[in-house]
């Protein structure tokens, strides 16, 4: 049937394209297809990272089209990595990352690891879980901030009941201390779901057999747990980690709707700053290495990351 | 008589002309707000006599300038007309944004002598103090306050407060007084609610902050730069007034404003004045026509006062905007033509009627105005002292690097009022030596 097709196909290509085709070997017909692939990829990918690394060693200024563009060499680069702000944006985003990861990673294992064992109405536990992470993540940014509302807000409220402390007495989105938590628990509401549905993907991939096995050998449950389940399932958490690592590095939108880069500066990450740069301030050589070098440092990360995890699969 | 007579006849001249020229669909963009929906009311009487057809594009405040400016830089031709914020006025006429309009002022008989000087000089030169301009002042505004005057008429509150400061409970006229009253109904108890004393500007993200802060800072001293050496900032912008005003505004966001306003500006201002959480409000005049008209705080519950004086003078910190052809649009004819059809004396008083700021002196200067509204007065008194942030090409980069210190002291408490300045001083030096101006 598909060969009758084919013939008919051929049949009906014109006799010079044909002839064309004919002559043509199979790299070279698997170029053609490949082209229009490679060509987007250029136009859309590698043109403007090489336009970018290009604009980094430059002044040049979007909005000021009228202006001449000047070669600074490495200037721009050198005065971002001496630049104190920027370096404290770099731990804001660092601590942010470190906390985000670690406790999505805590929680969402747990609970996929609850989820996982046969309970009445484990589907629809699934589903309300998982609900938060459907939302977009301006909307979980407002309506965070009117979580956190001193005067009105849940979070003041049931930090107060359980506390005794009066819900008005502190602001998270308005202290310095508390700013920086305020976003890492956000997050972690939107985000440890998506780490449960891949840990609970691992843990449903070991094969019954292993615990049988085991369970044969007299092993514990614990012994079980972390012979058996952690390692299965580590592959499938440092993904996770790889994602939501890749995720948070470049956070914009939720911590701009919850604090807006403040109080001050505690909570303006990296891509806040790179982004008030590049778009507020026009400095696009200047944003470009700044880009650049974010670039570098998350594909330098990355790279050494999934060799790690290549070597955890292979185990 | 002599008006409507000169008014039908250009009517009827414009209609004639639009129907020899060619129909255009122009588009309009603006920040979404209250006074956009009264323009778009307006403008249906520029589509009935032009033929021309108005569409708009209205932009909430804090994405405004990043989405226009965006426009602006492309090239992009989705605006014929913009009435963008008087910062931009710089960068719009150095970067070829806009369209100058001396030629076609000088035309059609538009004079800047009849609007008022502070709207001329903020929103439509540049440089400033020249006479080259790239806006028609479109819409004056200017930070004032709203206060709630049937909770400062309660005879127990003014007791009370006479006997706490040893004057009656008015509406403040200097800002040690303005504070005073805001720790005075600071969580304090009226009618069961737990209210407090004013709600300001603290925004971090856009311009927030530094449309508050200026407000105390202006009154205190603070100078953008010496007015006998342009550019010089050491001493004017830190000077020792300028870390008082600055100090006395943290000193009132921590006393005197609501738990948790630590990102606020003008909507979440009016949300707290029109929920009956603040007995002041800060905010822009174009609220005024909306508190006025509010079931809970409008009418005779609330008044406005400017400004109050500070120990260096009385400022506020002016709003508002220019509108300009944009210099990318391909039916610039008829942009102008809006503007000139705008500028009418006959207009501009329509404008009023229906809540937008007429910078027309005919229309603001005429008797019955200060009795028209109620906060007619209070505008007329704020747009008399007026003062405004760097309108530089540069000025996104001046006000982000003010926001940032700003917020750094008031709000999060780090450092002293000295060390923000002398860092805004270092920022905006940085800023201009890049410029080539130092």
């Amino acid at each position: 049937m598909i060969q009758s097709q084919i013939s008919k196909a051929a049949e009906a290509t014109p006799e010079p394209v044909a002839r064309r085709i004919r002559g043509l070997s199979d790299r070279s017909i698997a170029w053609i297809f490949v082209a229009p692939t490679i060509f987007l990829l250029l136009a859309v990918n590698i043109y403007p990272l090489l336009r970018t690394i290009w604009l980094s060693f430059t002044n040049y200024r979007v909005n000021r089209p009228n202006n001449d563009v000047d070669w600074v060499g490495l200037r721009n680069y050198e005065r971002i990595l001496s630049d104190p702000d920027i370096w404290n944006t770099m731990q804001a985003t660092a601590h942010f990352l470190f906390w985000t990861i670690l406790i999505q990673v805590l929680i969402g294992f747990t609970l996929a690891y609850l989820i996982n064992k046969k309970f009445k109405g484990n589907n629809l536990w699934t589903t309300i879980i998982v609900l938060p992470m459907m939302l977009s993540p301006a909307v979980v940014g407002n309506f965070w901030t009117f979580l956190y509302q001193p005067q009105i807000g849940l979070f003041n409220y049931a930090v107060g009941f359980l506390t005794g402390t009066d819900p008005a007495s502190f602001s998270m989105i308005g202290d310095v201390n508390l700013a920086p938590w305020a976003i890492v628990i956000a997050d972690t509401w939107m985000w440890t779901p998506f780490v449960m549905l891949i840990c609970l993907a691992g843990l449903r991939s070991i094969p019954e057999s292993l615990y049988e096995a085991a369970e044969c050998d007299r092993a514990s449950h614990w012994r079980q747990f972390w012979t058996i389940t952690v390692p299965m399932v580590l592959p499938f958490l440092m993904l996770a980690v790889l994602f939501r690592g890749i995720e948070n590095f470049k956070m914009f939108d939720l911590v701009v709707q919850l604090t807006g880069g403040g109080p001050g500066s505690v909570t303006e990450l990296t891509s806040i700053n790179l982004k008030r740069e590049a778009f507020e301030k026009w400095r696009t050589g200047y944003s470009s290495a700044y880009a650049v070098i974010l670039f570098v440092t998350v594909f330098g990360l990355a790279s050494i990351y999934v060799k790690a995890l290549n070597k955890v699969k292979q185990r | 008589m002599n008006k409507k007579l000169t008014y039908t006849v250009a009517s009827f001249a414009m209609a004639a002309a639009a129907s020899s020229a060619q129909a255009e669909e122009l588009t309009l963009c603006w920040a979404a707000w209250d006074p956009a929906n009264a323009l778009t009311e307006l403008s249906k009487d520029f589509e009935q006599q032009s033929g021309h057809k108005m569409s708009f594009e209205f932009v909430p405040w804090p994405n405004f300038a990043d989405r226009m400016l965006n426009e602006l830089n492309s090239g992009g031709q989705l605006c014929d007309l913009m009435i963008g914020d008087s910062q931009w006025i710089g960068g719009g006429a150095e970067s070829g944004h806009y369209v100058k309009l001396n030629e076609f002022f000088e035309k059609n008989g538009i004079s800047m002598d009849d609007f008022i000087p502070a709207t001329v000089t903020g929103y439509a030169e540049w440089p400033k103090g020249t006479p080259n301009y790239y806006a028609l002042p479109a819409f004056g505004d200017v930070v004032g306050w709203t206060y709630r005057r049937d909770w400062f008429e309660r005879p127990e509150l003014r007791a009370e407060f006479r006997e706490k400061y040893g004057r009656d409970l008015e509406a403040p006229a200097t800002l040690e007084e303005l504070k005073d009253i805001a720790q005075f109904f600071q969580g304090r108890t009226i009618d069961g609610n737990t209210v407090y004393g004013a709600s300001i500007y603290t925004e971090r993200g856009s311009e927030g902050i530094t449309m508050g802060a200026t407000n105390a800072l202006y009154n205190y001293g603070f100078e953008y730069q010496n007015p006998d050496n342009p550019y010089e900032l050491e001493g004017y912008v830190n000077s020792p007034g300028a870390v008082a005003g600055l100090e006395y505004y943290k000193e009132l966001y921590k006393t005197g404003t609501p738990p948790g306003s630590s990102n606020w500006y003008m909507s979440e201002n009016i949300d707290a004045y029109k929920s009956g959480q603040v007995a002041m409000q800060m905010n822009f005049a174009f609220i005024w026509p909306g508190v006025h008209a509010d079931p809970n705080v409008g009418g005779e519950r609330s008044g406005y006062f400017p400004n109050p004086a500070g120990p260096a003078g009385q400022y506020a910190q002016l709003g508002g905007q220019g509108i300009s052809v944009v210099a990318y649009s391909e039916k610039q004819e008829a942009a102008l033509e809006y503007i000139r059809w705008f500028a009418q004396p006959e207009v501009q008083a329509r404008w009023w009627e229906l809540g937008g700021y007429s910078a027309l002196k005919a229309v603001v200067e005429d008797p019955d105005f200060a009795s028209s509204q109620p906060y007619a007065q209070t505008f007329l008194d704020s747009m008399a002292i007026v003062k405004d942030f760097w309108a530089e090409p540069a000025y996104a980069e001046l006000l982000l690097a003010m926001q940032a210190r700003l917020h750094t002291y008031v709000v999060a408490g780090s450092g002293t009022a000295k060390e923000a300045l002398d860092g805004v001083v270092r920022d905006w030096t940085e800023t201009f030596e890049y410029e080539g101006k130092l």
